[in-house]
């Protein structure tokens, strides 16, 4: 890192070394998970050989070990700590107005099936963050969705999911 | 010459007009995966899985590896006309590809990364037509000890090969590892890890692991940075396509260096990118007009484009002839072929005689089809990238979900591909490779079949890892691999290493 990117205007945001080491106690967490199910299991030898949790075991042992590598990495690096800005307000939210509506949009599916709710997500995505105009996007999405209809329901005959109310169901499909 | 006998009955097997329209809808689709931002081969290929299920073997494997080729041809475009590598392989046709851009000469650069690309792969296809075989039938006298000691070294290669701190690649592995082995045990029939979650009972699908971590994590990095995109305008026509053919006889040299590098590469895991950067600098290094390398040489585009498809195409030769994927994009394909039916393995290539040769057949024919393709629509498919990214991005999100939807008809997949496609953007971020997780999701299970096996052969003892020359030898390379970012340590101690320029724009494959 250069001396003249250090002083750039401040943007703010959690340092890169922290994310870091939070992603690294999230492996050693997700390692002694998988140590505790597997001796759960039987990590150890049984009358038919290995048991089902003997290979997992160690898994899980190298993954808690490599965790607190990492984390040791983060804070005790030859090259000193990463202080670099992980992600800035502007950049979260930008990455954010993508992640929520893609979680209301799973959501929805379960609800209105895939056809309807990818309809409206992609028209409201352009809407909303867009700023296309409602007759254009209403046009695109249903392009898209009419596409994706005749691709797996007719041509391939992969149905896709109608959800709880089938509002679809008047196609036949 | 057995084998030109198969490769011939394999053309037969390919040339009926529904397998070769399947090539050039695989190759359009390919290309326009690896155009737009957010699909790459992997997950391109994994979304498109399900299509197949109705399909033939062989019609199925020739769809797919033509995606296969569109995706690799696919990078190149955006790398050169809007400097935006599809790849982390094509990070190194950036740098004297977008300079011909700026220049003018897009045409030209395009014309000699796709001719190159084609001379790569098929010199790659040369030799596995050759070699699968012959390894094929060498891995039928392996037993349980030495399939594991070979997976052992797909792995450890990863750690001895990659770039950053070998702890995340570890780390990166065993998640993969870790969630390949929830659900049902194969050996026992206990339920694993699913903490009596029932709907963990099916375990954890690598494809939707592949379309979340690629797929939705590409979406959000895109998104962050805010995409604008600012390409150059793209001509293509005949005159400049021979205008440059004319030109390339003349880096005969570089060209088979390159494929040369790319196929060795190429055979190990995670190699493709190394490949093009060793082959990038190699030309640098040798090239008469090397101190003008980085400035729009054509010499610059050629090297790694070369050396990447080589790679890309080797990486087939040990999934062909072992079962073992050296690249996500063939686990892909590997995936498949167990959804088919298929064993992957050394037995592939005498119980699936047709299947085999006519995928290797195809290989021939998709690539000549990929380049004829390509340099008669790069246009349209530049012309892809300027339709604005807000309809980009949800129907992009829309596909993933469709195709992480169809893998098993669950819904509860869908939530787990959006979970992936956070964890993706954060291993991104934070210089995980992605594609160990991947590798180990795919082979978790082989890779702890036969690591049982070896140890009921032995009663838990693990010196049957080094019980005959074969499968020692094996095994101590990947324990030398494993150990190699401590062994580079102590070797760097007593000899200055030679700086490697290039190591800051490598990516973590």
């Amino acid at each position: 890192m250069s001396l003249s990117e250090t002083k750039a205007p401040e943007v703010k945001g959690p340092a890169t070394y922290l994310v870091e080491a939070a992603v690294a106690i999230c492996v050693i967490i997700l390692g002694c998970v998988v140590i505790y199910g597997s001796r759960e299991l039987g990590a150890g030898w049984t009358s038919e050989g290995p048991g089902s949790g003997y290979f997992p075991f160690y898994i899980g042992l190298i993954m808690a070990i490599s965790g607190a590598g990492i984390l040791f990495q983060a804070f005790f690096s030859r090259k000193g700590k990463n202080t670099a800005v992980f992600v800035d307000g502007e950049q979260i939210k930008r990455v954010l107005s993508v992640l929520i509506p893609a979680g209301i949009y799973v959501f929805a599916v379960e609800f209105i099936g895939l056809y309807v709710a990818s309809f409206l997500y992609i028209t409201l995505f352009m809407v909303i963050l867009g700023k296309f105009s409602w007759v254009k996007s209403f046009i695109a999405a249903f392009c898209v969705n009419a596409l994706f209809f005749m691709m797996f329901e007719v041509w391939f005959k992969v149905p896709l999911y109608k959800g709880e109310l089938d509002l679809l169901s008047f196609l036949g499909y | 010459m057995d084998e030109l006998n198969s490769l011939f009955q394999g053309f037969a097997v390919v040339l009926t007009p529904m397998n070769l329209l399947l090539m050039v809808v695989g190759i359009v689709l390919g290309v326009l995966i690896g155009v737009l931002p957010g699909l790459g081969g992997a997950n391109g290929v994994a979304i498109l899985l399900p299509l197949t299920f109705t399909m033939t073997p062989t019609s199925a494997i020739i769809m797919l590896s033509c995606i296969y080729w569109g995706a690799l041809f696919g990078g190149a475009i955006t790398s050169i006309l809007f400097n935006i590598p599809g790849e982390p392989w094509s990070v190194a046709t950036t740098f004297d590809g977008y300079p011909m851009a700026q220049q003018g000469r897009a045409g030209e650069a395009l014309t000699a990364a796709f001719t190159s690309s084609f001379i790569g792969a098929f010199v790659a296809v040369v030799m596995i037509t050759f070699m699968a075989p012959l390894v094929a039938k060498f891995a039928l006298q392996f037993g349980p000890p030495e399939f594991f000691a070979v997976y052992l070294l797909t792995f450890c290669s990863f750690v001895g090969m990659g770039k950053g701190s070998p702890f995340k690649i570890l780390a990166s592995m065993t998640i993969g590892f870790a969630l390949a082995s929830v659900g049902m045990d194969t050996v026992t029939g206990q339920l694993r890890l699913t903490f009596g979650w029932l709907e963990l009972m099916r375990g954890f699908d690598f494809l939707i692991a592949v379309i979340g971590l690629f797929g939705i994590g590409e979406i959000l990095l895109s998104m962050e940075e805010g995409l604008a995109f600012s390409g150059k305008q793209a001509k293509i026509d005949s005159k400049i396509v021979l205008a440059t053919w004319k030109k390339l006889p003349k880096y005969w040299m570089t060209s088979i260096r390159s494929s040369l590098v790319g196929i060795w590469m190429g055979i190990t895991p995670g190699g493709a990118t190394p490949a093009s950067f060793m082959s990038y600098g190699l030309a640098k290094k040798m090239s008469k007009t090397g101190n003008k390398f980085g400035t729009g040489e054509i010499e610059g585009v050629i090297a790694p484009e070369t050396a990447a498809h080589a790679a890309g195409t080797s990486a087939l030769l040990p999934m062909l002839a072992l079962g073992i994927p050296g690249s996500p994009t063939a686990a892909v394909l590997l995936g498949g072929l167990l959804i088919w039916g298929l064993q992957p393995g050394p037995l592939l290539f005498t119980e699936q005689k047709d299947f085999v040769w006519g995928l290797i057949a195809s290989m021939y024919l998709g690539n000549l089809v990929g380049l004829v393709v390509v340099l008669t629509t790069v246009p349209l498919f530049a012309s892809i990238l300027r339709i604005p990214f807000s309809i980009i991005a949800p129907v992009i999100i829309v596909i993933c979900a469709i195709g992480a939807y169809t893998v098993h008809n669950a819904m509860l997949d869908i939530w787990f591909m959006l979970l992936f496609g956070i964890v993706g953007y954060l291993f991104k971020k934070l210089d995980y490779p992605i594609a160990p997780l991947v590798l180990a999701l795919v082979l978790g299970d082989k890779a702890e079949d036969a690591f049982r096996q070896s140890m009921l052969i032995s009663q838990g003892d693990v010196s049957v890892m080094f019980s005959n020359y074969l499968v020692g030898s094996i095994t101590a390379l990947a324990l030398v691999l494993l150990f190699w970012p401590l062994i580079s340590k102590v070797l760097n101690k007593i000899r200055p290493p030679k700086k490697d320029e290039f190591e800051a724009e490598r990516p973590v494959d």
